[in-house]
């Protein structure tokens, strides 16, 4: 069992869903992107998802856009990336990479599953790889121990959401809203009719992303999520502290405490039964 | 090649197969909450070609509109020139200056048939910007056009003929601010309105099925092409040439010669100013595979898989991509790819204005620089001069500011 699986396992048997944060690597720099996905562990955040900065990013808004950017333009490289997974991976936390499919596909699918690997990272997130054209990565990632995590969206039939449940491994992600990354101040409620419509096709566990920025938020998708997953939010509170970068990672760490304090009492009786949240 | 016949190749493509793919090209590399509005979006257009009402509506508005089928014209003075027999079809004279207006007039009714109100479209000098939004005013659709911020402000005479033509032109200030960020912001549109939204894709390009839809309806470039060649000369061309940037006009030219192996077929990619440089657009010459903008196909980028910014005096060729399908065609030696450099392609510009009074875009004068390059060539291979058709994709109005810059004709105050 992968060192993923083992935790949404304790998870499970804890009745509680698994927090899930997304940093890019090399934002603001190397360094001080390690030290906040570090805080985010010590925060609470279960699961670390480190994103590989990327030209051209389709699928996200303004905030990861506007880290990306500052990223590359400060010379953040594939092995850059690679370095933060083992530096993060090493405090236990389950680290995935988050990528878009063309820098794996030029380093080489197979080449960069066995770097990740030996890296210690727990596998990939691939917001524009489907199923239908992951072939070598099937094949690379069965061969190094790898999860494969793909996504899918209120739009994806019900085929569509039984095929990507069966090649995913570990958790699949859901987008509970048709757009971009980027914080709401409501999360749909598209997403409970999604993760429903996969538990009727598939027993992976299912995480939510898109549109949570606070506890509350998170304690609202944890009540029928796996993982609730959180992105714009943390890259917010570095971008907002601009050169303050103690103060960045200071604020990652609270809003992580935040968060799993939602996630703790998601599924409990004494939540505040405010569902102004998701209204 | 077992037949000679006169008529148009009746046979269809074979390509893409059902994945969408070109071989090991093409395919799908998008967010899974797009794939099913691709799959209605590939559902649509197979109806559709396939219904006499909408394809007898599409060449009404052609016809009667755009002013296709555009002449095929032997351009007698310049091929005294050359060295070669050269017929040009005259795609600059079609209403709005291009080839492009083919494939907006056909997306733009497949909008209409998919119950859909609203279209988004990326442009980068602008000019399938303005043809899309001539589309939309014709058939009463809500046009909203992104333009990379850099492009807005080199290109502003055409955002004000957006705007006149009614849509939104909304600059885009993320990443390099051209083209393909232009693109990236009308995905990050499309997957929040698609519901009622088209994009309208300007380029053979893109995940598919778009490879395949601007294909088709581009492919009267050719089609029309080869009849009108056989008519005025009895003969089909020995070599058929155009420019690629994402490649519309140039798989549009070469879909209806395809199968007629003894014509030659020559994409010219834009050199920018020298291949050695590193600043060009010649991506199929110079690039690698990998994915961009859901598609595999060949591109311009660095060890880490990162998108490098293209480079061309001609903003229609500045893509750090091509379709698919040219990748297809290189691959397999269907047809053969050529840099035309900056100087090249403006000395050509400047030939064809004087032999022959066309001004003509100056992505076309990339393939017909290519062209001349080729007529010695061809003629020694064959033992006589060659005709050559080379698709004059459009006109130069756009681009008389950037050529009188060029040749030195604006006083130093105005340029």
């Amino acid at each position: 069992m992968s060192a993923l699986a083992d935790l949404l396992a304790r998870t499970r048997a804890e009745n509680r869903p698994a927090l899930v944060g997304y940093l890019p690597a090399g934002f603001p720099d190397k360094q001080t992107a390690i030290d906040a996905m570090v805080a985010m562990v010590e925060g609470g955040v279960d699961i670390v998802e480190v994103g590989l900065p990327y030209s051209d990013p389709v699928m996200d808004g303004l905030t990861i856009q506007r880290a990306a950017d500052a990223a590359l333009a400060g010379g953040t490289k594939v092995a850059d990336v690679l370095d933060t997974v083992e530096a993060v991976a090493a405090t236990g936390a389950p680290t995935l990479i988050m990528t878009y499919w063309n820098p794996v596909e030029r380093v080489g699918v197979e080449d960069f599953a066995s770097r990740l690997a030996a890296a210690g990272g727990a596998g990939l997130i691939t917001p524009d790889l489907i199923p239908d054209e992951a072939e070598e990565w099937v094949s690379a990632s069965d061969a190094h121990g790898l999860d494969r995590v793909f996504l899918v969206a209120p739009s994806s039939t019900d085929e569509r959401l039984a095929m990507t449940a069966q090649a995913s491994s570990g958790f699949l992600y859901a987008t509970s809203v048709m757009g971009v990354t980027g914080t709401r101040s409501a999360t749909s409620n598209a997403a409970p009719t999604l993760v429903s419509r996969v538990r009727a096709v598939s027993d992976i566990p299912v995480g939510v992303g898109l549109g949570v920025s606070n506890g509350d938020q998170a304690a609202e998708v944890g009540e029928f999520a796996d993982l609730v997953i959180v992105g714009s939010a943390l890259v917010a509170r570095l971008l907002g502290a601009g050169s303050d970068t103690a103060k960045g990672v200071a604020d990652v760490r609270r809003l992580a405490e935040d968060l799993r304090a939602g996630v703790e009492r998601a599924r409990t009786a004494d939540r505040p039964l405010d569902k102004g949240a998701l209204a | 090649m077992t037949s000679t016949s006169a008529s148009a190749d009746p046979r269809p493509s074979s390509l893409p197969d059902e994945h969408g793919h070109f071989g090991r090209f093409g395919g799908r590399f998008m967010p899974e909450a797009l794939i099913a509005p691709l799959d209605e979006l590939e559902r649509a257009w197979r109806e559709a070609v396939v219904d006499p009402t909408f394809t007898a509506e599409l060449d009404r508005m052609l016809r009667e509109y755009a002013n296709v089928p555009s002449p095929l014209y032997e351009a007698t003075r310049l091929s005294e020139r050359a060295g070669a027999r050269f017929l040009l079809k005259r795609e600059d004279l079609n209403h709005t200056g291009a080839h492009k207006v083919r494939n907006v007039l056909g997306q733009a009714l497949l909008t209409k048939r998919m119950g859909k109100h609203r279209v988004i479209a990326e442009t980068g000098a602008g000019q399938h910007g303005v043809a899309t939004a001539t589309a939309c005013a014709y058939l009463d659709l809500e046009c909203v056009v992104y333009m990379g911020e850099v492009d807005t402000q080199r290109q502003a005479l055409n955002v004000a003929r957006m705007q006149m033509l009614g849509a939104t032109v909304i600059p885009v200030t993320t990443g390099s601010r051209t083209l393909k960020d232009a693109i990236n912001e009308a995905l990050r549109d499309w997957v929040s309105t698609v519901d009622d939204t088209h994009y309208l894709l300007g380029t053979a390009a893109g995940a598919h099925p778009f490879p395949e839809i601007v294909r088709d309806l581009t492919r009267g470039i050719g089609d029309e092409a080869r009849a009108q060649s056989l008519e005025l000369t009895g003969a089909l061309p020995d070599a058929a040439a155009a420019c690629v940037g994402g490649g519309s006009n140039a798989i549009g030219l070469f879909a209806g010669f395809l199968h007629d192996d003894a014509v030659r077929l020559y994409g010219f990619e834009a050199g920018g100013d020298g291949f050695e440089t590193g600043r060009h657009a010649a991506t199929i010459t110079a690039g690698d595979v990998g994915v961009l903008h859901g598609t595999r196909s060949y591109l311009l980028q660095d060890e880490d898989g990162q998108t490098i910014e293209s480079h061309s005096i001609s903003a229609g060729l500045d893509y750090p991509g091509v379709g698919p399908e040219h990748a297809y065609l290189a691959e397999t030696g269907r047809a053969s790819y050529e840099p035309v450099t900056d100087d090249e392609a403006m000395a050509a510009f400047d030939l064809l204005c004087k032999t022959e009074g066309i001004i003509p875009a100056i992505e076309s004068a990339h393939a017909l620089a290519g062209a001349l390059r080729l007529a010695p060539r061809l003629a020694e291979e064959l033992g006589r001069p060659a005709t050559i058709l080379v698709n004059l994709s459009g006109r130069g109005d756009k681009d008389v500011h950037t050529a009188a810059e060029y040749f030195g004709l604006l006083d130093k105050d105005d340029a």
